[in-house]
């Protein structure tokens, strides 16, 4: 732990010796279906109305109950929201792993266990402080059934206690968690209650973590990744959604549509879009490519075996130019894999989607605020280059609570792209669809409907010359592959630029998505710690625009941080810069599933840079 | 001698003027003598005698010899040859797009009965407006001959191979999925095929077409069941097929004890002059029953086996406005400022 963290001595009530105070990491360890979601919500927005930066990440089985699942909360008062390897202060709930937990607990953790478990004397190198749940509970909630689900809302009081908790602050938050459910509200209140008095009456304060008030939270909203994407969808303009659940993806469809149901309900009525859930990846990606086709703003959201399920209708859309946006969920492959921990996994394999010569365009959003404007982004380019994007999102940034500052409303009208309408094809006369007019490979295309002899085409995924008609013939395939190349080439200007932070090292990090949070966390741990100043760059898009290629000229090392196994943002950049100097592209890469902690990025590169 | 200047007639037009002519295709590329092509003549002759605007129907297909006829009918309209076996996913996707299509889907037995059976039943399930018909030949034809799931149990491709499998009956199939029009055809029977695609167009739902379309290359041979001959010597029609498109307002008795009317939802009228007494095209339970009764007899029925005009759509189901979504502007697809507000503010 950096000695920054530290508060002065001397200054706490309790017997501690040092009081660490707005820096720690919760980890409430429980079992799946037994409604600790709840408890952990309230004590997240309790602290996060405190003023605390907070995070939370839930590591779960994929399973309805009965598994082991752990909730981290991690307060910090320098904002840093990634994972945080060590775990300052264990609920634990679960029997089951118990044991497991507390022995993996650095010296100096603090333990809140159920009294029957006896924890307490398995080390004696930590807090220990045990809480007779049943015994409480059964004093607050008389009705035996629900003494489950209230059971948790203890720890939440004892919790508040001993972090010295605003107690008016947890009343807001399980007050907004229950909404309007007024019984079940009353009733959980008075378990944090029970569980505050029995900590005041029976605990000692015996270690050093305590959370106090700042304004570092101020405006401020919690949201997941997934939630925010549905948002940006809808004021993307989004009108057909197909999908097919899977995790980690369903919750973007879903607040979709509970959103599209409030918000896109016209003066009549009447749905101003067309939600469906189908039959399967393929056919949900199938009424994607269709409805551009027919001129709608479409998406899905998928995860990696529903990409995999994608590839040829992808393609389809790739080499018939047929717009539509898919957002993929990376979660842990190959195959099933780790269904709900988190990768970056996708890259490769949507990059180039499909059988012969394709490309993709992706985008990479790292917060819950690029969720949403890239989403607006993913459609614009979309419709301009006629093409499939990707947006690959992964699971712990679709699924866990991030703070953000509020979204801004879009500026930008919507532009549907390259259109012929009937009145342009009445000035033109006629048109060939595939034919490169201005220069930039983007044609122009009509919709089916538009009311002109000369609007139609055949559309096909066969072999085409420009004016769509079928050919195999060498110089028609080759321009056409050449043009499609092109556009692809213009679409490097248009699509998001990376954030650069450079002029400052010769060691580089670039990294992506979610791997940001530990990424800037490290540097800082690195400049603290060991004096080491790195640059820094994170690619928001592929492909890559001019920014990238300049960074890796200007940098002697570039470790490139990623989520995977085999360095697929390297291989990508590798394919992309001048191979002189592509020996200078470092792999940091990191398989475990986990959201990546800073702390792994810090000593492997001080490991990889001989120090 | 005095000379007259000749005028050339004006062509014959329809009701909104326009000839057969803008109703054709590309030239086929199809072999001699093809169901296929027999096909595409009744679907230009029934959008040209129904007055559809070209411009308004969108073609769809899948992969094989019967997803390539689309190219040779109807230029001026939209088409999309997808991929194999998922026709029924980008029909669903356009028509989502554009509720004002007539939307037109051409597949194939190997493309709807095998590769495409899921997307197949689930487009039957939704009762999507839209009109799909199978070109069936009982083998694959681009691919050389083999055979396909509606082949017959015993039929015989021409390398001597038989059949052991029991074909799949596409129209049982969909009539129990619930699709709203569900009939067979063959394409050497043009009255009764022209009849069928005209009440196919006045039908607000999924009409499925099943029309045997002989493989004069791979299977119209001794032993098949699908040949030409086969067909002609083996067909059992249900009905006799006339149909009165709404705009024609013409009223003619009929004797309800040997016809059934059926009003369509533009308000045309499907007459079904009865051929086996006590069918009932109304009934889907009865009309399962009798597909399965035929194959154990070995006819080849065809005719409108059920129609239901008023089973609801897919697009009723979702409530989807009636404007086509495509079109919808940007104030109507972008919530306002205050929105966003409203949702920042329940999340802060």
């Amino acid at each position: 732990m950096a000695s920054t963290d530290l508060a002065p001595r001397g200054m706490a009530q309790n017997a501690g010796a040092e009081r660490i105070v707005n820096n720690m990491s919760i980890q409430v360890a429980t079992v799946n279906g037994s409604g600790s979601q709840s408890s952990n919500t309230v004590l997240l927005r309790s602290i996060f109305q405190m003023g605390i930066p907070v995070s939370g990440k839930n590591l779960f089985p994929s399973n309805i109950a009965g598994l082991p699942t752990w909730y981290t909360i991690r307060a910090n008062k320098s904002g840093y929201v990634a994972r945080k390897k060590e775990i300052d202060f264990l609920i634990a709930m679960n029997p089951e792993t118990a044991r497991e937990d507390v022995l993996a607990l650095a010296p100096g953790a603090a333990v809140l266990y159920d009294e029957p478990l006896n924890l307490n004397s398995l080390r004696n190198d930590l807090t220990f402080y045990a809480v007779p749940y049943d015994k409480i509970v059964a004093t607050v909630c008389p009705e035996a059934k629900l003494r489950k689900l209230v059971k948790n809302m203890i720890y939440v009081g004892v919790l508040a206690k001993l972090l010295e908790i605003d107690m008016a602050e947890v009343e807001k938050a399980l007050r907004k968690q229950f909404a309007k459910k007024v019984k079940a509200a009353n009733l959980n209140w008075g378990a944090v209650q029970a569980g505050f008095d029995y900590a005041a009456a029976s605990l000692a304060k015996k270690d050093p973590y305590l959370v106090q008030r700042m304004n570092a939270t101020s405006g401020k909203i919690i949201i997941d990744g997934n939630s925010a994407g549905a948002l940006g969808c809808m004021f993307a303009g989004v009108t057909v959604v197909a999908w097919y659940p899977i995790t980690p993806s369903s919750s973007l469809p879903e607040h979709l549509i509970d959103y599209m149901k409030r918000f896109r309900i016209g003066a009549d009525g009447k749905a101003t879009f067309a939600i469906v859930q189908a039959e399967d990846e393929l056919a949900a990606v199938g009424m994607v490519v269709g409805a551009g086709w027919a001129g709608a703003r479409a998406m899905t959201a998928t995860s990696g075996p529903g990409i995999s399920l994608m590839a040829e209708f992808v393609g389809l859309a790739y080499y018939a130019e047929v717009p539509g946006v898919i957002w993929d969920i990376q979660r842990v492959g190959p195959s099933t894999g780790l269904p709900t921990r988190t990768s970056q996994g996708d890259l490769l394999s949507t990059a180039v989607l499909s059988h012969g010569d394709t490309k993709h365009i992706l985008l990479l959003p790292a917060s819950v605020e690029e969720c949403f404007t890239m989403a607006q982004d993913a459609f614009e380019l979309a419709e301009k280059f006629q093409t499939i994007v990707f947006v690959l999102s992964d699971l712990d940034l679709a699924m866990n609570n991030w703070m953000a500052d509020p979204f801004q409303y879009p500026e930008k009208p919507i532009d549907r792209g390259k259109v012929l309408s009937k009145e342009e094809l009445q000035r033109l006369g006629s048109f060939a669809r595939y034919k490169d007019v201005d220069g930039d490979g983007i044609p122009y295309r009509t919709l089916p409907g538009t009311d002109h002899p000369g609007a139609a085409y055949f559309t096909r995924g066969s072999g085409h010359n420009e004016k769509s008609q079928y050919s195999e013939r060498p110089d028609d395939y080759e321009n056409n592959m050449e043009r499609l190349n092109r556009k692809f080439e213009t679409a490097r200007s248009f699509v998001p630029r990376p954030q650069v932070e450079t002029g400052k090292s010769k060691i580089g990090f670039i990294g992506f998505g979610t791997s940001h949070w530990a990424l800037i966390e490290a540097r800082d741990q690195l400049r603290q710690e060991y004096n080491v100043e790195t640059d820094y760059l994170r690619v928001r898009a592929y492909p890559f625009t001019r920014e990238v290629h300049e960074f890796v000229q200007q940098h002697e090392r570039v470790y490139i941080v990623e989520q995977n196994r085999d360095a697929q943002m390297l291989s990508l950049l590798k394919l992309d810069v001048e191979p002189s100097l592509a020996g200078r592209l470092r792999s940091m890469a990191h398989i475990h599933g986990l959201p990546l902690d800073a702390r792994s990025i810090t000593d492997e590169l001080m490991t990889m840079e001989g120090k | 001698m005095a000379t007259t200047p000749s005028s050339t007639p004006a062509p014959k037009t329809n009701r909104i003027g326009l000839a057969v002519l803008d109703y054709r295709g590309g030239k086929t590329t199809l072999c001699a003598g093809c169901g296929h092509n027999a096909i595409s003549e009744r679907i230009i002759d029934a959008m040209y005698e129904m007055g559809v605007q070209p411009e308004r129907v969108a073609k769809l297909s899948g992969i094989g010899c019967s997803s390539k006829s689309p190219a040779y009918f109807m230029n001026r309209s939209h088409s999309f040859n997808s991929v194999h076996g998922r026709m029924p996913s980008i029909a669903t996707g356009a028509m989502l797009a554009n509720r004002s299509l007539l939307a037109l889907g051409v597949s194939g037995d190997g493309d709807t009965a095998s590769i495409g059976i899921g997307q197949f039943i689930h487009l039957m399930r939704r009762n999507l407006p839209l009109i799909y018909i199978i070109e069936d030949n009982g083998v694959y034809g681009l691919t050389k001959g083999q055979f396909s799931a509606t082949a017959d149990l015993g039929s015989k491709l021409k390398t001597g191979v038989v059949n052991d499998l029991p074909p799949i009956d596409t129209c049982a199939l969909a009539i129990s999925m619930g699709a709203s029009f569900v009939g067979r055809s063959f394409s050497g029977d043009k009255r009764q095929l022209l009849g069928m695609l005209k009440a196919a167009i006045a039908h607000e739902g999924t009409v499925m077409l099943d029309v045997v379309s002989p493989c004069v290359t791979f299977n119209d041979h001794e032993g098949s069941t699908k040949s030409y001959k086969y067909m002609i010597d083996h067909e059992e029609p249900l009905q006799e097929i006339d149909f009165v498109p709404a705009f024609a307002d013409i009223s003619v008795e009929y004797d309800p004890g040997t016809t059934v009317e059926v009003t369509m939802h533009d308000g045309s009228r499907l007459r079904l002059r009865k051929l086996e007494e006590d069918y009932d095209p109304t009934n889907r339970t009865s009309a399962i029953h009798r597909l399965t009764e035929a194959h154990e007899k070995g006819e080849v029925l065809t005719g409108v086996f059920y129609v239901n005009p008023k089973a609801p759509s897919f697009l009723d189901l979702l409530n989807m406005t009636d404007q086509p979504l495509a079109h919808l502007p940007q104030s109507t697809v972008r919530p306002g400022r205050e929105v966003l507000q409203q949702v920042m503010e329940e999340l802060r």
